[in-house]
């Protein structure tokens, strides 16, 4: 046995480390392809098995139901990629939809958007401020914030439901008709292909890749660290709030708590489905709007199947459990 | 488990023939050699000499390439320290584990505490810690915290730890290098304890004093080869420092160009403090290369991590070609007065592993590289082929840029490295180990490139532990020693023996 033991251990410590490649290559490539795959199968089963899914109406539908998740989704993949979480995205999003809602009563809705959209802006700086200025880790920080943002949002409704039905000015934002395509889609898109060329094209991009992937040699190489995380959790906070804006003026109203802890973890499923470390430095906009549409599938099928809803989320919890057992595992063989 | 109460004296472990190779560069060469029962065995040698892989071997920590490992004669290979523990060797390494939030007596147990019924016996638990620590001399209350633990008491704790797993031989890891000289006595009083005992001690040092006085039997080791194994009477601290040097690796160095006489002075530190270094004055003119030697611990480290900014300064100035860096700005200043580094570890402070070539090298120099914050990708791909074409990083195809820079060697991991450098175009180098764990050829190259950039001008400040590598590029050597430039040697002066009696010499005196 150790005669046979010194014999394999000669053959990878001569050169390198080639007995983990076969490994390697297979885990770098099912992460590549990630959740791309899994989605098209879905797609095409609901395709075939359920008539009124794939229609026009059904998927515009699907679009606008999910466009302030990949809007968050969207920020918070830069987040994520940076090396942070933002665990207040829900809270922010209630916040501002209050908000907006509340000034849209009295107010010009163009001053009811701009004021939502700046509370968030507001929360993500603070977030940014506590974990780059005091080093609090930001699972932590975000969290503690969600707390005092929920707070925040109760105060301003008074615990009561924000009902704008006569104020239907408001709705514009959301609802406006373009090319029979609504608002609230369109915005999602320019916002979601804005922040995808932020992260793949441009310079802060190539910095907040670089330090989530290893903080250290970023700031090395003159990357100002602090500072690009700290831009991370604005755009997250900002984003935030917009989703939560577009949200109360779909449906012209708003509240407190608005299912804001489920929002903030189907955000995170979503992002991390599609293959963005939950560790920093890898990721891509693509995989986040792949993986936010994907769970959006899973419940949409669950629906149009007529399928038990209770077990759509265990079916989720297992996928997300797949997924993040496989970036670790891939990361593993890398290493 | 085999108990020989008989076989008192005589050889308790043998090893022979071990070799071990980290990514293409030899660590230890073919090492064969016995050590006596209940003896202190040192083991001595340069940095990198071998001498902690040779303790990591024993203790399981590494397993060898090829040869063979015997307890009381018995072959054994080990594939982790539990293994080696089992069998009763166990490694006290530099970095002490001591847990902040258990006591010492629960620290000293860790893993066997005894139980019953599932929970820890507490009483019991005092009752074996106190019979350990007399038995074993030491004055440590049970009930300390491990918070806060002096790093002698912390030694106390992992000799204690080594004793309840019932070791028969322990290595000691630099056991001194972090001690006050009170404590190293105290320790040497433990040491010669347990070796009398019936204990065998390994231990590893830099001190060489402390090895003639301590050690019975000294093992030299030089570049990953056994010198000699003598009695430790038979050696004295220069025989010992005499068989450290010499080495002939075959390696040739490129030529030395000389500096200009009025080369400007493009880094220049005075007074500089900070954390592990004290009062530095420096001066590196353009086109030269100013090797920084010294052990490891002396402060290079640190001395040139605060010149780049990436550790705050307490007192004193930094100035390049640009004029006095403002303190408190990091590391992105000092790159923009001109002044890079290499770091010395390219995995946790050099490159993003994950990410692509192109973005590791382009990542310095992104703003030149960019119209209006948008990456102009082509100018980019161009520059970074052109960067790793000069450092001589030859890609099979052109898409193999964006393949994850952990796919590259080690040698070409540090070359990819220079070229960001290089991209990045700066008028000082800092380069802290950059032939570190890279093969003979990639030296080579590293050597060359280092010696044309001096020769374009570039003011180049070589950090290294091999001397051999200082003495073939500098011009002129500095040594540090507990955090200060102790000696600086030009011309003829400069010498392997000059450059470690100045390195050891300190450490000697410090002990």
């Amino acid at each position: 046995m150790d005669q046979q033991d010194m014999t394999q251990a000669k053959a990878p410590a001569s050169r390198g480390l080639p007995s983990l490649r076969p490994s390697a290559a297979l885990a770098t490539g099912l992460r590549r392809a990630g959740i791309l795959y899994p989605f098209l199968i879905l797609f095409i089963v609901l395709s075939v098995w359920s008539g009124p899914f794939f229609t026009k109406v059904n998927l515009l539908d699907i679009l606008d139901q999910q466009a302030s998740t990949l809007i968050i989704a969207a920020a918070g993949t830069l987040v994520l990629v940076a090396g942070g979480i933002d665990l207040s995205v829900g809270a922010v999003y209630a916040l501002a939809g209050v908000t907006a809602a509340h000034l849209a009563l009295f107010a010009p809705p163009g001053v009811a958007i701009v004021a939502g959209v700046a509370v968030g802006l507001g929360v993500g700086l603070v977030n940014g401020v506590i974990v780059t200025a005091f080093r609090i880790n930001a699972l932590i920080a975000t969290l503690a914030m969600s707390f005092v943002v929920s707070g925040l949002a109760s105060l301003v409704t008074g615990g009561n439901l924000v009902i704008d039905y006569s104020h239907p000015g408001f709705a514009d934002l959301a609802r406006t008709s373009f090319l029979t395509v609504n608002t609230s889609t369109w915005t999602m898109l320019a916002v979601v292909v804005a922040l995808a060329v932020v992260l793949s094209r441009t310079t802060t991009g190539r910095y907040i890749y670089a330090s989530g992937s290893n903080a250290e040699a970023a700031r090395l190489s003159g990357v100002r660290v602090q500072l690009i995380k700290l831009v991370t959790f604005v755009i997250s906070g900002g984003a935030a709030a917009l989703g939560g804006v577009i949200d109360a003026s779909r449906v012209l109203s708003a509240q407190a708590s608005n299912g804001e802890t489920t929002l903030t973890f189907t955000v995170l499923a979503g992002i991390v489905v599609g293959g963005t470390s939950i560790l920093g430095g890898e990721g891509a906009m693509w995989r986040t709007v792949v993986g936010v549409l994907f769970i959006a599938l899973i419940g949409n099928g669950f629906d149009l199947l007529g399928l038990n809803p209770l077990y759509e989320q265990i079916a989720l919890g297992g996928i997300l459990l797949i997924a993040v057992g496989l970036d670790a595992w891939s990361r593993l063989r890398q290493s | 488990m085999p108990e020989n109460p008989q076989q008192v004296k005589g050889t308790h472990v043998e090893l022979a023939g071990i070799s071990k190779s980290f990514g293409g560069v030899r660590a230890l060469d073919q090492i064969s050699l016995k050590i006596a029962r209940g003896s202190i065995h040192a083991l001595v040698g340069e940095n990198g000499a071998g001498k902690s892989t040779l303790g990591k071997i024993l203790a399981g920590v590494i397993t060898p390439d090829r040869g063979q490992l015997l307890i009381d004669g018995e072959p054994v290979t080990f594939h982790s320290p539990r293994e080696a523990i089992i069998r009763g060797i166990v490694l006290i390494a530099q970095e002490l584990s001591v847990a902040p939030a258990l006591s010492v007596a629960e620290n000293v147990f860790l893993g066997t505490e005894p139980r019953r019924a599932g929970f820890v016996a507490r009483r019991a638990l005092r009752r074996r810690y106190d019979d350990l620590a007399a038995a074993a001399g030491f004055e440590l209350g049970g009930d300390l915290p491990g918070r806060g633990l002096r790093t002698a008491d912390q030694q106390k704790v992992e000799i204690l730890r080594a004793l309840c797993r019932d070791a028969r031989l322990i290595v000691m890891d630099e056991p001194t290098a972090a001690l006050p000289r009170p404590d190293v006595q105290r320790l040497h009083q433990v040491i010669r304890r347990l070796a009398a005992d019936g204990t065998t001690v390994v231990l590893v040092s830099h001190f060489l004093r402390e090895v003639a006085e301590l050690a019975d039997e000294v093992t030299i080791l030089r570049d990953g080869r056994l010198v000699r194994t003598a009695p430790a009477a038979e050696e004295t601290e220069e025989t010992m420092l005499s068989s450290m040097l010499g080495r002939s690796l075959g390696t040739t160095f490129p030529a030395r160009r000389p500096v200009p006489p009025d080369a400007p002075v493009v880094l220049q530190a005075r007074g500089l403090t900070a954390h592990g270094i004290h009062a530095v004055d420096l001066d590196v003119r353009a086109g030269e290369i100013v090797g920084l030697a010294g052990l490891v611990g002396s402060g290079r480290t640190e001395l040139a991590r605060a010149l780049c900014q990436a550790q705050r300064i307490t007192a004193g100035t930094v100035t390049t070609a640009g004029g006095k860096l403002a303190p408190g700005r990091g590391p992105n200043a000092a790159l923009r007065a001109g002044l890079a580094m290499i770091p010395e570890s390219r995995k946790e402070q050099g490159l993003m592993l994950g990410r692509p070539i192109t973005e590791n090298v382009s990542l310095a120099s992104l703003a030149r590289l960019s119209d209006l914050g948008l990456v102009r990708r082509r100018a980019e791909r161009q520059a970074v082929t052109k960067a790793l074409g000069q450092v001589g990083v030859r890609l099979t195809t052109p898409t193999a840029q964006n393949a994850p820079v952990s796919t590259l060697s080690g040698g070409n991991q540090q070359k990819a490295l220079f070229a960001r450098i290089l991209l990045r175009g700066p008028r000082v180098l800092v380069a802290d180990e950059p032939t570190r764990g890279v093969d003979v050829g990639a030296k080579r190259a590293i050597y060359e490139l280092l010696a044309s950039l001096a020769a374009d001008g570039l003011g180049v400040l070589l950090i290294s532990s091999d001397a051999e590598e200082i003495l073939g590029l500098a011009h002129r050597v500095l040594v540090m020693r507990a955090g200060r430039i102790a000696a600086e040697f030009r011309g003829e002066a400069m010498t392997e023996a000059a450059i470690l009696g100045a390195a050891f010499g300190a450490a000697e005196r410090g002990a």
